[in-house]
């Protein structure tokens, strides 16, 4: 008889683990940040990688976003594979000139001559009261620039398969992830923010979405924190009959376009929920993709919940009227099957 | 003192970068007259050119090496064939042949060369943290080879100047910064920009040495840059190097240049420091009239073969433009 041993991490120990499993097995990879080292990171997304490496690979950086997140770059390019963590995606103010102009550039400037491995990590999302400039997901407007791959994950074991991608990757890979999922002592608890995960490194493919549940009637294509909201709503709806499929993207760049048309095609009816903003962003975006891919085959017209057009608010009713949340989602799903 | 055969191969630095950039001025022309459009002709786009800071190219390149990286600026030819890129693929790339550094993807302004360890930024003093990165690989890396990062004057009041220096010196990397004062940031002097006269002077906010160069003397830039690099190399942490040096052109080809006046544009000719370096060369026996002539014919015949290979190449297919955005 097989005994079906769990090893339970959170997502942040999955995600030090598989930094720490390629520093390893790469002597080229390091990482640099904002308080990554003594204080393994402010979502403990490095934890314990300084104890194991030394300061000379897991460097504690200035408050000086535009030079070290350049300097990636730049030792990229002299044969290092960086990883540089952004605090909160939120501060990309600061830095966006080397991110985008030269990190995301470079090599197709270059005509594919020169590649930039870098990992750029950084914390997304919001719904505990740090407003307007700490809580943005900001995956349109990552997503709309070309040359950089975006990687989203949901639960522990796809964190520490696409940490694993991303470090591999030659390409710079932004590394988003939810301050909701990392299974953090000091945030409102998540039960899937502890799952079991692999001792032995693996990868999760950079492009590909993952049917979290299966379902007949609709499909909700969402990401992130939302697919554990999306998930819980889909418990929900079974009750009363109904059986949503959950797409998580996993990857924003490249989208899986064919995963999202494949599982439209089957259910006929699309709801996409996305902590993003409404408008010119990722929600659209998914939208086009069925209606290029699945129009004839849809029910009804596709249905968007997603973070109004308005900045984060601070109070409490004002940001949760503004996020989507298991009841909306439920709600938006029961009227698309109407 | 640089040997003879430095201060030789100095002036065909310059000689070359000069005679390079005339000759690109005239081809940026083609097409564009009498109306300027500058989309037209075949090197369309902005157009900046170095002419009048050879000097600092020749000076600081002559201490590197081709693993020695190399970041610089909107300006960059000087920089580029000084520290040893293919001229060729240069002129193709500005020409946007399928035969230069980038398929033609780059430009002017985005030049990359695995061979020589080379970029460039088209964003002003965004080109500087790369550099420090670079640095910061070699250190990992144990090796000794260094970064040279060139910036204008207008760079210094951006803050990727003031991250980058503070940085590097932190984690004492080697790096050269390496400013080029040519006074005009496009059509705003320096005094109208800066609270200060010498950014070299700035060098102190960060504990590392800063060496003003007051008169864009090739020898006096190669003997400061000889001592930064040295220092870099031996893991001494990064310098500061400024040179006050001479935009001969406009900011951009098509630049009317109605912000300078008469009197400038005589005394920057008069001053012109390729010609008086060369003088200075001949009159100390360094090299004979014949020698300098023999220098600009090679130059020329180099440049023309350049050329006549960017305008021989065949353009991209069109349709390659949507490859390499990723590896």
């Amino acid at each position: 008889m097989a005994v079906e041993t769990k090893r339970l991490l959170t997502t942040s120990k999955a995600i030090s683990e598989a930094i720490a499993m390629e520093m390893e097995r790469d002597p080229s990879v390091f990482v640099m940040g904002e308080d990554i080292g003594t204080y393994g990171g402010i979502f403990g997304a490095t934890a314990g990688l300084l104890e194991k490496f030394g300061p000379e690979r897991v460097m504690d950086t200035p408050i000086s976003e535009t030079a070290f997140i350049g300097a990636a770059t730049g030792a990229a390019l002299s044969g290092s594979r960086p990883i540089v963590e952004l605090m909160f995606v939120d501060f990309f103010g600061v830095c966006m000139d080397q991110i985008y102009n030269h990190m995301a550039k470079i090599h197709y400037e270059s005509g594919g001559a020169l590649n930039v491995p870098v990992v750029v990590t950084t914390a997304i999302g919001g719904g505990y009261g740090d407003a307007a400039q700490h809580s943005q997901t900001l995956y349109g407007m990552f997503a709309h620039l070309p040359g950089m791959k975006i990687v989203v994950p949901s639960t522990p074991y796809d964190a520490k398969g696409l940490m694993t991608a991303a470090i591999r990757d030659d390409n710079p890979v932004l590394y988003m992830f939810h301050k909701g999922i990392m299974g953090l002592g000091w945030m409102t608890p998540n039960p899937r923010a502890t799952a079991h995960v692999p001792e032995e490194a693996y990868t999760v493919p950079i492009g590909k979405a993952d049917v979290k549940r299966e379902g007949r009637d609709l499909t909700i294509v969402t990401l992130s924190l939302m697919v554990h909201r999306a998930l819980d709503a889909a418990d929900e709806l079974a009750k009363e009959g109904i059986e949503a499929e959950v797409l998580d993207l996993r990857t924003v760049i490249p989208l899986d376009r064919e995963a999202i048309v494949a599982s439209v095609s089957k259910t006929r009816r699309l709801l996409v929920v996305d902590e993003d903003y409404r408008s010119f962003g990722l929600s659209g975006e998914v939208v086009s993709t069925v209606i290029e891919g699945a129009w004839g085959r849809l029910e009804r017209p596709p249905v968007r919940l997603t973070y109004p057009d308005v900045p984060i608010p601070y109070s409490r009713p004002l940001e949760q009227f503004c996020l989507p949340d298991r009841d909306k989602i439920a709600a938006a799903a029961r009227q698309l099957m109407a | 003192m640089p040997s003879n055969e430095t201060l030789r191969e100095m002036h065909h630095q310059m000689v070359r970068i000069r005679l390079f950039e005339e000759t690109i001025q005239k081809a940026y022309f083609e097409g564009k007259t009498p109306a300027f459009d500058i989309a037209a002709g075949p090197v369309p786009g902005e157009m900046h050119l170095a002419a009048g800071q050879e000097p600092v190219a020749a000076g600081v390149c002559a201490h590197l090496r081709s693993t020695d990286a190399v970041t610089a600026t909107h300006r960059p030819h000087h920089v580029a064939l000084a520290h040893g890129m293919d001229m060729k693929r240069l002129a193709a790339e500005i020409f946007g042949k399928d035969t230069g550094l980038g398929h033609g993807k780059g430009g002017h302004m985005h030049l990359f060369d695995a061979a020589t360890n080379f970029g460039c930024s088209g964003i002003i003093a965004e080109g500087m943290p790369t550099a420090v990165g670079h640095a910061l690989a070699f250190k990992k890396q144990d090796r000794d080879d260094i970064a040279v990062s060139f910036f204008g004057e207008g760079a210094a009041n951006q803050g990727a100047f003031h991250e980058s220096l503070n940085l590097a010196a932190l984690w004492k990397l080697g790096v050269v910064f390496v400013c080029e004062d040519n006074a005009w940031a496009i059509s705003v002097p320096k005094e109208k920009s800066t609270a200060i006269a010498n950014n070299s002077d700035r060098a102190a906010a960060y504990g590392i040495p800063g060496v003003l160069i007051p008169d864009n003397d090739p020898v006096a830039i190669y003997e400061a840059a000889g001592e930064a690099v040295a220092r870099a190399r031996r893991g001494g942490g990064p310098s500061l190097i400024e040179v006050k040096t001479d935009r001969l052109f406009g900011h951009f080809e098509g630049d009317p240049q109605l912000y300078r006046s008469k009197q400038e544009f005589a005394l920057i000719k008069e001053r012109d420091a390729l010609r008086v370096y060369e003088r200075r060369l001949i009159d100390t026996g360094v090299m004979t009239s014949q020698d300098a002539q023999a220098t600009w014919d090679r130059a020329r015949a180099e440049i023309g073969e350049a050329i006549e290979f960017a305008r021989s190449s065949p353009y991209p297919e069109p349709a390659s433009a949507l490859l390499h955005v990723f590896a």
